[in-house]
């Protein structure tokens, strides 16, 4: 069994301000659509806000150890989709 | 449910609302004010969303205008923001009007028209030309056309169509208002009619290009901590969704911003609660059908200019900022008091009432913890000095505030409620046929809330609905009930 792909949606402050309060809808629907190879949770500030005025392009979602900026559903659910293409 | 999804609008605004609490603490506020929209538009940047540099950088300043709580209308083109800043600084009170149009930013959408796309395929029955009243359609080259001059926009064409060929155009501000306060001007861009507004706030949530700003007081409070003043928040039940934190840590939050003390609006509510319970018996024992809620502020502004002869039937209690302010007035009569909101409309009744100084929106608070750099989950625990009852709490609730006046009602006076949930044309028509024939069919109390879900679909509010909901269940479900824990009622 390969290692399962991690996503950790920033909930600090800055993140859950700035639009991860709408992120929120991911905890529930990853595990219902990939179901055990997906592992997805909301983390506290992942310090990512507070380099320089990096504030702006939040929020920060990490999928394994890549940064999404200015994070959408979308382009979370695309991250998943071609860490598992590329997993095979 | 469709309320509060996510807008890039809301992410530029709150951007704004950080920058500019960031320059106020800073050792220059004005020149560093002067500067957000060349900062947030540096040389070179790329263009997101409109057609040039220059034009996205004149509507983000435009945006720090409204963000100074000034008004777009009232403020000459050429004023520099640095100018702007200074006199944000001077000013004594927040202006009367709560909303603005940022024409920069207004689309100058199409006006609103019914239209017959490509998808007409000129068909034999044809029942678009029989359906019309206004004999305002009929067929050329093979396609409906309409005559402008004829057609009354009522839509019954578009409903028949069989190929959906015809669609209802619509301007998103106009179709939002429920009153018919924001149109297009004769420039063709959203111009707001006080005299009809309501401050509802729909409009603002409804905008794709974010035109319509609310006129932010962040300044101004800023400038009051600033001084040392005893500063005071009352914060409104619908507060306990919105941050990633328990309430202990909220309060904790915004002492660390510079209040002195805060106040959980939901102890207000408590005493709205047993007013509104006293007066609904009275009421009925006189023989009134039915009586409306009071807490809504953007409902008490329609009644008050749209629907007059709803007056007699609205409650008389006042809202819970009122009790709370009271309250807080008497144990701190020194104190500048700050309302918390996640609405629009709580502005227009704070400039009512001389005991509410100034209100903040969710936006702004949210952006101020940003702008300090506040991790509201790692906070304190701090209590509140009064509990506040689980009912009164769940104020926030569509639904909540006739659930809590019926806790206080004796056995032979039952309450049958009547949820509004959300000001529309089609529930404003409802209240102004109970309000003329002086009967509902559907209940006797009638709770009535100016956004769809309650307070938690207020339109500054952050936090999406449903989380928000489930956060502020959370916080209701600990907290003790007005029904387990009062005194045995008396018969």
């Amino acid at each position: 069994m390969d290692k399962k792909i991690s996503v950790k949606v920033c909930l600090g402050t800055t993140c859950f301000v700035m639009g991860s309060a709408n992120l929120q809808e991911l905890i529930e629907m990853v595990p219902a659509k990939y179901g055990d190879k997906v592992e997805v949770s909301g983390v506290p500030c992942l310090g990512l806000c507070s380099i320089d005025w990096e504030f702006s392009k939040a929020p920060y979602v990490k999928v394994d150890d890549d940064v999404i900026k200015e994070a959408t559903v979308e382009k979370v659910l695309k991250a998943i989709d071609d860490k598992l293409a590329a997993n095979g | 449910m469709a309320i509060n999804t996510p807008k890039q609008t809301s992410h530029l605004k709150r951007e704004i609302l950080v920058r500019l609490i960031r320059a106020f603490l800073s050792d220059n506020f004005e020149e560093r004010t002067r500067m957000i929209p060349y900062d947030m538009r540096p040389k070179g940047h790329e263009v997101p969303y409109r057609c040039c540099i220059y034009k996205e950088r004149a509507i983000l300043r435009d945006r720090t205008v409204a963000g100074l709580g000034l008004s777009i209308e009232e403020t000459e083109d050429y004023a520099e923001l640095s100018d702007l800043a200074s006199q944000a600084l001077e000013r004594k009170e927040p202006e009367q009007k709560p909303l603005t149009v940022l024409t920069t930013a207004c689309k100058g959408c199409v006006p609103a028209r019914i239209y017959v796309t490509d998808l007409c395929q000129g068909c034999v029955a044809r029942p678009c030309v029989n359906t019309c009243k206004f004999g305002a359609i009929s067929v050329k080259n093979g396609k409906s056309v309409i005559d402008p001059e004829k057609c009354k926009n009522c839509g019954m064409c578009a409903q028949v169509c069989p190929y959906q060929a015809i669609q209802r155009i619509i301007v998103p501000c106009e179709n939002a208002c429920p009153v018919g306060a924001i149109n297009k001007g004769e420039d063709g861009y959203a111009k707001i009619d006080f005299d009809k507004c309501i401050s509802c706030g729909k409009c603002v949530a409804a905008c794709p290009f974010g035109a319509v700003h609310e006129k932010n007081q962040i300044i101004d409070v800023l400038k009051h901590i600033k001084a040392g003043k005893k500063v005071i928040a009352m914060v409104a039940p619908a507060i306990m969704g919105q941050l990633p934190c328990t309430p202990g840590q909220l309060k904790e939050a915004i002492h660390m911003l510079g209040f002195k003390e805060v106040y959980e609006v939901a102890q207000g509510a408590d005493v709205t609660t047993t007013t509104e319970a006293a007066e609904f018996v009275e009421r009925l024992e006189h023989g009134a059908e039915f009586m409306t809620t009071s807490c809504c502020a953007g409902y008490n502004e329609l009644v008050d200019k749209h629907i007059p002869e709803m007056k007699p039937f609205r409650s008389d209690t006042k809202t819970p900022m009122y009790y709370t302010a009271e309250i807080v007035k008497k144990e701190h009569p020194d104190a500048i008091t700050v309302f918390f909101s996640p609405c629009v409309a709580k502005r227009r009744e704070a400039l009512q009432n001389p005991k509410v100084d100034y209100v903040l929106n969710y936006e702004e608070v949210g952006a101020w913890m940003i702008a300090l750099g506040i991790q509201v989950g790692e906070c304190e625990e701090r209590e509140f000095k009064v509990e506040a009852s689980a009912e009164a709490r769940n104020y926030a609730v569509i639904g909540g505030v006739a659930k809590a006046v019926q806790t206080q009602l004796p056995e032979e006076i039952p309450a049958h409620p009547v949820i509004i949930d959300g000001l529309t044309k089609q529930s404003i028509r409802d209240l102004k046929k109970y309000a003329k024939t002086g009967l509902c069919e559907l209940g006797n109390l009638i709770e009535v809330m100016c956004c769809e879900g309650g307070c938690l679909g207020g339109n500054a509010t952050v936090n999406a609905y449903k989380p928000a909901l489930k956060q502020l269940t959370a916080y209701v479900n600990e907290s003790k009930s007005l029904v387990s824990g009062a005194e045995p009622t008396q018969k």
